[in-house]
């Protein structure tokens, strides 16, 4: 057994890491929908799901059974093959997408193959996120042309359109990143944000420190406005403006198949927040200098004032169930916490992971914070803000940016 | 028979039977979903000779931005099924026996020919030689190509106001 693991740990490795990370994946979108209606019921003063499970929690497996047990019914004259692969096209090219992803900056030998925490360590990553993204347009598409349904045809146009006009802002929005580390890879490109001992400053947001660096905050700017668009949120999901297009695409699915785009759009949320936090915000890096050896601790000061509120807020909770499963859950955090102080190996090789997917999260939460508080924009405005705007500021971020790298070069 | 050689004929075989699916079918969007699989089927071919750049711009410009065209322009015109017509008496007579033989002269010519010795791969594939050869020796063929897609992209745009008026 183990000398065939030796020999095909090249195939085994990177199958136990698709593995893991299709089901935290999957698990994450489920709770993203949890937080979504939570988050966005809070700010408009209702409480949001609480009826499954303590606070709600149980609600995203209630609604995964739904969605498996609901009927899959095949509207009248739809163009089966089509209509049947849109949605897997769209799930699969989401989940794709986070295969070149790095979580973390560890290297591990496993069965004597080596491997990072990520699926695969491409040197051209960034150019095959690009790649899949500008294939995400098909699963769209597809689904609004197949259906055979007015509103899912206007749907599936709409947000093709929208998706082609702001895939080339997205695109050139990180050109002045990838002028200043030189390479297209995630993993080089986080590596050279942290070379000086400057913390934040030295992240490519604010390019302080790096040599030739320059601040990308331009850049930043049109990459999160066309990635939001790309992943057709709020503000620009007029694909599915339910005022005038009941539900835009996939007004025709049901049942697995419409929780297949859901997850799609959720994935690809994910992965766009991972992009973000790579390219701008120092990946894996910790936003204090890495000499002050002292905030390795904040995981922990963080995960204990937390457990310890959630048992008190638990042991108070209404019914029986969330008054075990809440302050279980507090105690699994604070004893989490505490070892982290006790064993400095675990708190050291947690750290990346930590502040990655702390950034990562704080992203997704401005993105239904977003959801909650702007209004949809019309079709001529996201059209004219991203062709007469959105582009020509990217393109004159990326003239900046190689005036400012020549200038300090010389 | 190593693991590089199975997936090229993999991707061979997926490219090929696509090629051919999108002659045989007859609604022209299936038509078009079988050249995005042509197209990236030969993306993977490119990857497989170490050619990383070229596999993905092949994908973001071919698979991407051209295909998304053409998809798009066959359901903007709600372009229908395609209907078989009889087999020409033309193509019966002259074409199947043409295209036998332009087949044997190609098949002729690839087992007579002594084929050139490839070329060292990492020569050319990565990004950076790349782009030193578009940006530094080919810079004037490169910009001129650039011109004639703005000269394009202006005759568009005067095609369509014309339009408007």
């Amino acid at each position: 057994m183990s000398e065939f693991l030796h020999q095909y740990a090249f195939l085994v490795v990177p199958i136990i890491k698709v593995a893991i990370l299709v089901l935290v994946v999957l698990t994450v979108d489920a709770y993203l929908t949890w937080l979504e209606r939570k988050v966005i019921a809070h700010i408009q003063a209702r409480w949001g799901p609480h009826r499954v499970g303590p606070h709600g929690l149980m609600q995203p497996l209630a609604d995964g059974l739904k969605f498996i047990f609901k009927e899959d019914p095949m509207p009248a004259n739809v163009d089966k093959p089509a209509y049947f692969i849109a949605p897997f096209v769209a799930l699969m090219l989401a989940l794709t997408s986070l295969a070149v992803i790095p979580f973390g900056p560890q290297k591990f030998t496993l069965w004597g193959y080596e491997s990072s925490l990520g699926i695969a360590d491409v040197n051209i990553s960034l150019l095959v996120l690009f790649a899949i993204t500008a294939l995400g347009v098909y699963g769209v598409a597809l689904a609004g042309w197949a259906s055979n349904n007015k509103y899912s045809l206007l749907g599936g146009l709409r947000s093709s359109a929208q998706m082609i006009s702001y895939e080339l802002a997205l695109t050139l929005s990180v050109v002045g990143v990838l002028l200043i580390a030189g390479s297209f890879s995630l993993r080089e490109i986080v590596e050279q944000q942290g070379t000086s001992n400057l913390g934040f400053l030295s992240w490519n947001l604010l390019g302080f420190g790096q040599g030739i660096g320059f601040t990308q905050i331009i850049g930043f700017f049109c990459f999160f406005i066309a990635a939001i668009a790309e992943t057709n949120r709020v503000p620009f999901d007029l694909a599915e403006a339910e005022s005038e297009l009941v539900a835009g695409f996939h007004t025709e699915y049901a049942s697995m198949k419409f929780a297949m785009f859901f997850i799609g759009e959720y994935t690809s949320m994910v992965a766009v927040s991972c992009l973000a936090t790579i390219l701008f915000f120092g990946g894996w890096l910790s936003p204090f200098p890495a000499s002050w050896t002292f905030t390795y601790y904040v995981p922990s000061l963080l995960f204990i004032p937390f457990g310890l509120w959630m048992i008190y807020d638990g042991i108070h909770y209404e019914n029986i169930f969330g008054r075990i499963v809440l302050p279980g859950i507090g105690t699994v955090l604070t004893v989490v916490g505490i070892a982290l102080i006790l064993f400095p190996p675990a708190n050291h090789l947690l750290q990346g992971l930590f502040w990655f997917v702390l950034k990562v999260f704080i992203f997704m939460f401005v993105y239904i914070w977003m959801r909650g508080t702007l209004p949809r924009f019309r079709y001529d405005q996201l059209m004219s803000f991203g062709w007469k705007f959105l582009l020509p500021v990217s393109i004159a971020n990326v003239v900046l940016t190689s005036a400012v790298i020549l200038w300090r070069m010389h | 028979m190593n693991a590089s050689l199975a997936i090229f004929f993999v991707l061979a075989a997926v490219a090929v039977a696509a090629a051919v699916s999108l002659i045989l079918q007859r609604h022209p969007i299936h038509s078009a979903l079988s050249l995005i699989v042509v197209m990236v089927a030969l993306a993977g071919l490119y990857l497989l000779m170490g050619a990383e750049f070229v596999a993905a711009v092949q994908i973001i410009v071919y698979g991407g931005a051209v295909m998304v065209l053409f998809v798009f322009v066959i359901m903007l015109l709600n372009a229908g099924e395609e209907e078989h017509t009889n087999f020409s008496r033309l193509a019966a007579y002259a074409g199947i026996p043409m295209a036998v033989a332009v087949a044997g002269l190609i098949a002729a010519a690839i087992t007579r020919s002594t084929l050139p010795p490839a070329p060292d791969p990492t020569a050319l594939t990565s990004t950076k030689s790349l782009s030193m050869l578009l940006f530094q020796d080919f810079v004037y063929p490169f910009e001129l190509t650039s011109f004639l897609i703005l000269v394009a992209i202006l005759g568009a745009i005067v095609l369509a106001q014309r339009e408007g008026n």
